[in-house]
């Protein structure tokens, strides 16, 4: 690290900025609690995972280049999303295994990028203090968030010194919610199927909340418990542990 | 509506399918569960399962020679088959040298791979099926729709009706222990008078020529031993250099599959009956089947070739058991089938496999033997987008996102200006009908975007401190 306190591009991801800012301004609170010295580089949209994911390398190589040029220099990478962090930090080295020097500056890059929850809590050891939230919640694990970067223990020990919030655990939890990024809509029968059984767990647990650390996959749960009428209300958990949690959750309106 | 999405609405649909699918899946996720935390060193034989099969898959030729060299010593026969159709014809060949009317087969994914009931059937030997699943779906006329349990699709009651419609005195049927009997009953004699039994293999030992099976039902023992002739059918992924090895991969296979610690039978076949034994076949023949295992190599699908099938990836797969193995239209479903059969049947007729698959990974995480189910599935995305598979309307609005993608400033403006369309669709936060969105608000309702983008709310907020 060149710079203490380290500089810190917050990377928002494309749905943040689209769909839920205040995921975007509870990470830069978070961020700023441990006193980094945040900036939002303009250039960001999008980490390239969509294309990523429907084969197209050559498109997502662009976008990578693109991203790579603008994240230099910064001390860390942060991104309150397991599977935006994941392509930047396990695929983006992986696209540019023929091309050395693309290939050094990714994993450069891969280096330097965190996910949100876990860089607070491993990177930082950061607990919150003096946040209030007293109901009931319950979490999902996200799968890339997961499985690729070990996003599990984090989240559940910042939100244990939630004052007043209760977690339900979930049945299940580690299993996808249908999600799957352009799957969802290419087999909207089958996402429904699975986000089904998902939200019958959620409601299962009887909790007030659904929390997260994936807007993609919080909007599929959350969009689902909202058609069938449940009344579990759906934040990313860092929204929680910025004390944000009294203001409207995914899909409600101030 | 393709022929895979015309599978899976079928499948949704079916008002017992799913019962059937969590009956047994549920149980195998939690054995495994339970067989995997009792097994402290399950992450290190993992790594060792996987570098001994990349080992042998780096040295297959040095192994297949040393197998066929000791298996010839033990007085079996060894056939070589390039294709299924080649090996169904060798199999077929070697019934009728034997004047079989009839052949017992013991449950083989390979032998479902290259079609052998059918190539049977089509030479007018009459087959029975020995596993009970297998027994099941022979009655039904239909293919297995899991590779460790083929009939896990029917619920204890379509068996039950089945067994009553084609079993001689089936009795109550009340029970599984009553299904398994009048199974027992009907199938006993036909086992005695089969002139050959087929069975598949689980590993092939090199250093000892012997062939490995494991049942629970003990009836690999009953096809292979009573009959004159034992015909052993063997991809040449099978291969393990010795005993040790072929321990450590049972331990993993079996745990994996069942979450037992063994199963009931497992039998070491070492060529035909010799003088001094009680039983045993007097012909022994091995026939070791390539098709396709040498293009998957090529195809850059190596890490494939360690698959035990032990049926795991998809027991753990969310989609596999949303629509069964059926629906996949292939004779592998699940995880492993969306990686091997667009390499065996074609990309351009399988290419929803791979792309029907949330990449969650679990089936990466539960595979005993490290496959990176995963990655080998967006592999098959790769190649079907450079092949121009994918299609139209999807490939081009993913070019037109990633133009906008590239270009910041026109991507906050186009982002900006439907942002403010999007609510125009909402009533109270929530859209539940919006053009270009079907796929999605078909089942689920979208929240509405809270009102500028993060960066044009984050650029006012800087601009005003
Ligand atoms: S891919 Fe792995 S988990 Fe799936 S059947 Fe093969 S060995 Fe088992």
């Amino acid at each position: 690290m060149k710079n203490n306190p380290p500089r810190v591009a917050l990377f928002a991801t494309c749905l943040v900025d689209a769909m839920r800012p205040q995921i975007g301004f509870a990470a830069l609170a978070l961020l700023e609690q441990v006193n980094c010295l945040v900036e939002v580089p303009m250039g960001q949209t999008c980490c390239g995972q969509p294309a990523l994911n429907s084969g197209d390398q050559d498109g997502t190589r662009k976008i990578a280049k693109h991203n790579i040029k603008l994240l230099a220099g910064f001390d860390h990478v942060v991104v309150p999303s397991g599977s935006c962090a994941a392509t930047i930090k396990k695929d983006y080295p992986d696209l540019f295994e023929t091309d050395p020097v693309w290939h050094a500056k990714a994993v450069d890059l891969a280096n330097r990028t965190y996910e949100l929850l876990s860089y607070m809590s491993d990177i930082w050891g950061w607990r919150p203090k003096n946040v209030s939230c007293a109901t009931t919640a319950t979490y999902h694990d996200s799968c890339s968030g997961l499985r690729s970067l070990n996003v599990q223990a984090q989240p559940r020990a910042m939100l244990a010194s939630v004052a007043g919030l209760e977690m339900r655990p979930l049945e299940g939890a580690n299993v996808c919610c249908g999600f799957g990024g352009t799957f969802c809509v290419k087999y909207p029968d089958i996402s429904n199927a699975i986000v089904a059984e998902k939200a019958a767990a959620i409601n299962a647990t009887g909790a007030d909340l659904l929390l997260g650390g994936d807007l993609g996959c919080l909007m599929n749960m959350a969009g689902k418990l909202h058609r069938d009428g449940s009344k579990i209300r759906a934040f990313h958990a860092a929204e929680i542990l910025a004390g944000m949690g009294d203001g409207p959750a995914i899909g409600e309106t101030a | 509506m393709n022929a895979f999405q015309g599978r899976v609405t079928a499948a949704l649909a079916d008002p017992t399918l799913k019962t059937a699918i969590d009956r047994t899946t549920n149980t195998a996720r939690s054995k495994r569960a339970a067989a995997i935390a009792a097994w402290p060193e399950f992450a290190q034989a993992r790594e060792l399962g996987r570098d001994m099969k990349d080992h042998v898959i780096a040295n297959m030729e040095y192994y297949l020679t040393m197998f066929e060299a000791n298996a010839v010593k033990t007085g079996a026969k060894i056939h070589w088959a390039r294709t299924g159709q080649e090996a169904c014809e060798i199999v077929v060949g070697i019934c009728k040298a034997a004047k079989a009317k009839s052949v017992t087969r013991s449950k083989s994914m390979l032998g479902e791979e290259i079609g052998l009931p059918h190539a049977l059937e089509a030479a007018g030997i009459e087959r029975v099926e020995t596993d009970l699943a297998e027994h099941i779906i022979q009655l039904a006329g239909e293919t297995p729709s899991h590779i460790i349990w083929p009939a896990l699709h029917k619920t204890r009651e379509q068996v039950g009706e089945l067994f009553r419609a084609h079993h001689t005195d089936p009795g109550e049927l009340a029970t599984v222990e009553e299904m398994v009997s009048s199974a027992r009953r009907n199938l006993r004699e036909k086992f005695m008078a089969a002139d050959v039994g087929i069975s598949g293999a689980n590993f092939l030992i090199a250093d000892t020529g012997a062939i490995c099976t494991v049942t629970n039902e003990g009836n690999a023992e009953l096809t292979t031993t009573p009959p004159r002739v034992h015909i052993v059918t063997a991809g040449i992924e099978k291969l393990v250099p010795s005993m040790v090895e072929a321990m450590t991969m049972l331990r993993l296979l079996v745990r994996s599959a069942t979450g037992a610690e063994l199963t009931q039978y497992t039998t070491f076949h070492a060529g035909p009956k010799q003088p001094g034994d009680v039983d045993g076949p007097e012909e022994f023949h091995i026939v070791l089947v390539d098709a396709g295992r040498t293009t998957m190599l090529a195809e850059g699908l190596a890490e494939m070739l360690r698959c035990l099938r032990c049926g795991a990836c998809m027991n753990h797969c969310v989609v596999y058991r949303q629509i069964g193995g059926h629906a996949y239209g292939a004779t592998y479903p699940g995880p492993m089938g969306s990686v091997i059969t667009p390499s065996l049947d074609g990309l351009e007729t399988s290419q929803d496999l791979p792309r029907a698959c949330t990449l969650n990974g679990q089936c990466h995480e539960v595979c005993p033997v490290a496959i990176p189910l995963p990655t080998l599935i967006r592999g098959w995305r790769t190649k079907a987008w450079v092949q121009g598979y994918e299609p139209l309307h999807t490939a081009w609005a993913l070019r037109i996102w990633e133009f906008f993608a590239l270009r910041p400033v026109l991507y906050q403006l186009a982002s900006n200006l439907a942002l403010r369309i999007m609510p125009l669709f909402a009533k109270g936060g929530w859209i539940s009908k919006m053009p270009l969105a079907g796929g999605w608000t078909r089942y689920r309702d979208m929240p509405i975007p809270q009102g500028g983008s993060f960066l044009a709310q984050y650029k006012k907020r800087q601009a005003a401190k």
